[in-house]
């Protein structure tokens, strides 16, 4: 694994094209996030997003190009390799991902326990579960199923278990998907406050312009435990929209909303509509 | 030209692509073993009431059937013999494996195929574990204990069966003609065909079932399609294969 240092490139993508039968899902995508970093991908349902996330991932191969994780490429990496690298990474799924039939102790402990490369000693799991859980407000959920949960706290129980293992790259796949906009900026917040509390790398896919116009515009307060507006410092924030599998647009937020093509634009304001 | 052959050469290969990873899982670490013991009962014990009840009327259906044909060749005393050849060479494992398929191929394709579409198969391995590891080598392992466990009881009712209809309501025989004659009737090439068979039965439905599992997608619809084909598949290839199986035994 290449070294940790403050501007090591965490995740790379280059000229990816993953093909699913005649379908191509991502063509020739490129792009790198290094740690500190926020990047927020859109576009719309079926654009890439989901195939995206998992290929960053190591869950799906590329049929063209590389994907290099802290340095590793994914591709040649064998399944050991990859699971070393993913004990370095969290990700949020679209469903949540969360075990069925486990307790919510046992999902959130899940990375702790079954990741050997962690390390956790099985005395520590507990602690460090209940600390991922009240991080996300839901301490006292241990003994409850997912299905006894509504949507938005399997959300949060989905970030408590991302974040357990205190990776330094989190991929967040659609978090604010089907929720309320009230649970959807919860979600939000908890998803700023864990980037700014540990410097972590972000990747946030969604369809929703305000989730990147949050973590674009406003940081995480350790002290007033509240999310104040940043100042229009745009926090490392870089924008890409997707679009039939390719990227059709890559920058800032201001160029994101002065963008002339139409369809990049749909992501732009939707506020104004 | 032959584009139409692509998608069942692509399912048998990773049938047995995931096939060769589950047998070869068996001597890796780590070994689940409370999974491997929960899909213990859930197969054996769970599917045992099925079996005691469908064992013991096929043993008693066999002889009430053949008391006809016995009586005219004034025979009846071998309804025994007849009994136990047939439950134990043939009927007692393809019949419990076609319950036992009906019961558990779909249960486990249902199960493994809601978890690939919620992405908790994902979430699997993003997490560390290998779901072949984790989810197949178990039911591989507790079915191929279990299916063989599950037959010798389905016997052993059948046998039972066979003698309250012979002994006890049409006085076909005595009891003791009627246990000395199906004992009498099993030669060790017979028990050994009667345990191959749902050894090899219990691998084909449990791989089956994981692989429409794990290759399930479409969401809920595409579970309901899993479970159908699982059930499908699993229960032709336990009529194919108990056809050549008894080939085998009957040219050796």
């Amino acid at each position: 694994m290449s070294e940790r240092n403050g501007t090591e490139t965490l995740l790379r993508l280059d000229h990816v094209t993953v093909r699913f039968g005649e379908t191509v899902a991502l063509d020739d995508v490129s792009l790198s996030l290094r740690r500190g970093e926020t990047c927020v991908i859109q576009g719309a349902a079926g654009s890439g997003k989901t195939t995206l996330m998992k290929t960053a991932l190591g869950l799906i191969k590329p049929d063209e190009g590389h994907v290099y994780l802290f340095g590793v490429d994914t591709l040649t990496a064998r399944e050991t390799e990859l699971n070393e690298l993913r004990s370095h990474m969290g990700i949020l799924f679209q469903e949540g991902g969360l075990f069925d039939s486990m307790t919510i102790e046992e999902n959130v402990g899940y990375p702790l326990v079954n990741m050997k490369s962690l390390k956790c000693p099985p005395g520590e799991v507990l602690a460090r579960v209940q600390q991922a859980l009240d991080f996300v407000e839901l301490g006292h959920t241990l003994e409850k199923v997912p299905s006894e949960l509504s949507g938005g706290m399997r959300r949060r129980v989905g970030i408590a278990r991302a974040v357990v293992t205190r990776p330094s790259l989190l991929l967040y796949d659609s978090p604010t998907a089907g929720l309320d906009p009230i649970t959807a900026n919860t979600i939000m917040a908890l998803i700023a406050k864990e980037r700014d509390t540990r410097g972590t790398a972000t990747a946030l896919a969604t369809h929703r312009y305000q989730d990147g116009f949050l973590l674009a515009n406003y940081r995480y307060n350790a002290h007033t435990e509240r999310l104040e507006d940043a100042g229009g410092k745009n926090l490392h924030t870089m924008f890409i929209v997707l679009g039939e599998g390719r990227i059709v647009f890559e920058g800032t937020q201001q160029e994101l909303e002065t963008s002339p093509d139409p369809y990049v634009s749909k992501f732009a304001k939707p506020l104004k509509e | 030209m032959f584009d139409f052959l692509k998608g069942p050469i692509l399912s048998i290969q990773t049938f047995f692509l995931l096939s060769g990873r589950a047998m070869v899982n068996i001597f890796r670490s780590p070994h689940y073993a409370d999974d491997i013991s929960l899909q213990m009962d859930i197969i054996g014990v769970g599917s045992l009431p099925l079996i005691l009840l469908t064992g013991l009327f096929t043993g008693a259906v066999i002889t009430l059937q053949m008391s006809r044909a016995l009586n005219t060749y004034g025979a009846s005393g071998q309804v025994g013999n007849i009994v136990a050849i047939t439950l134990v060479r043939e009927l007692g494992p393809v019949l419990t494996a076609l319950l036992v398929a009906g019961r558990n191929a779909s249960g486990i394709a249902s199960e493994i195929g809601s978890m690939k579409v919620t992405e908790q198969i994902d979430a699997m391995r993003a997490l560390g574990t290998d779901p072949v590891q984790k989810l197949v080598t178990p039911r591989l392992l507790a079915m191929a204990t279990m299916l063989p466990v599950l037959t010798i009881i389905s016997d052993f009712m059948g046998l039972v069966g066979g003698y309250v209809v012979g002994s006890v309501l049409l006085n076909l025989t005595t009891p003791t003609q009627f246990w000395s004659s199906a004992y009498q009737a099993l030669e060790y090439r017979d028990i050994a065909q009667g345990l191959i068979k749902p050894f090899v039965f219990a691998l084909v439905i449990a791989l089956v079932g994981c692989h429409a599992g794990m290759n399930t997608t479409g969401g809920t619809q595409g579970v309901g399609r899993a479970t159908t084909q699982a059930v499908v598949v699993s229960s032709v290839w336990v009529i194919v294969l108990t056809f050549f199986i008894s080939k085998f035994f009957v040219d050796f």
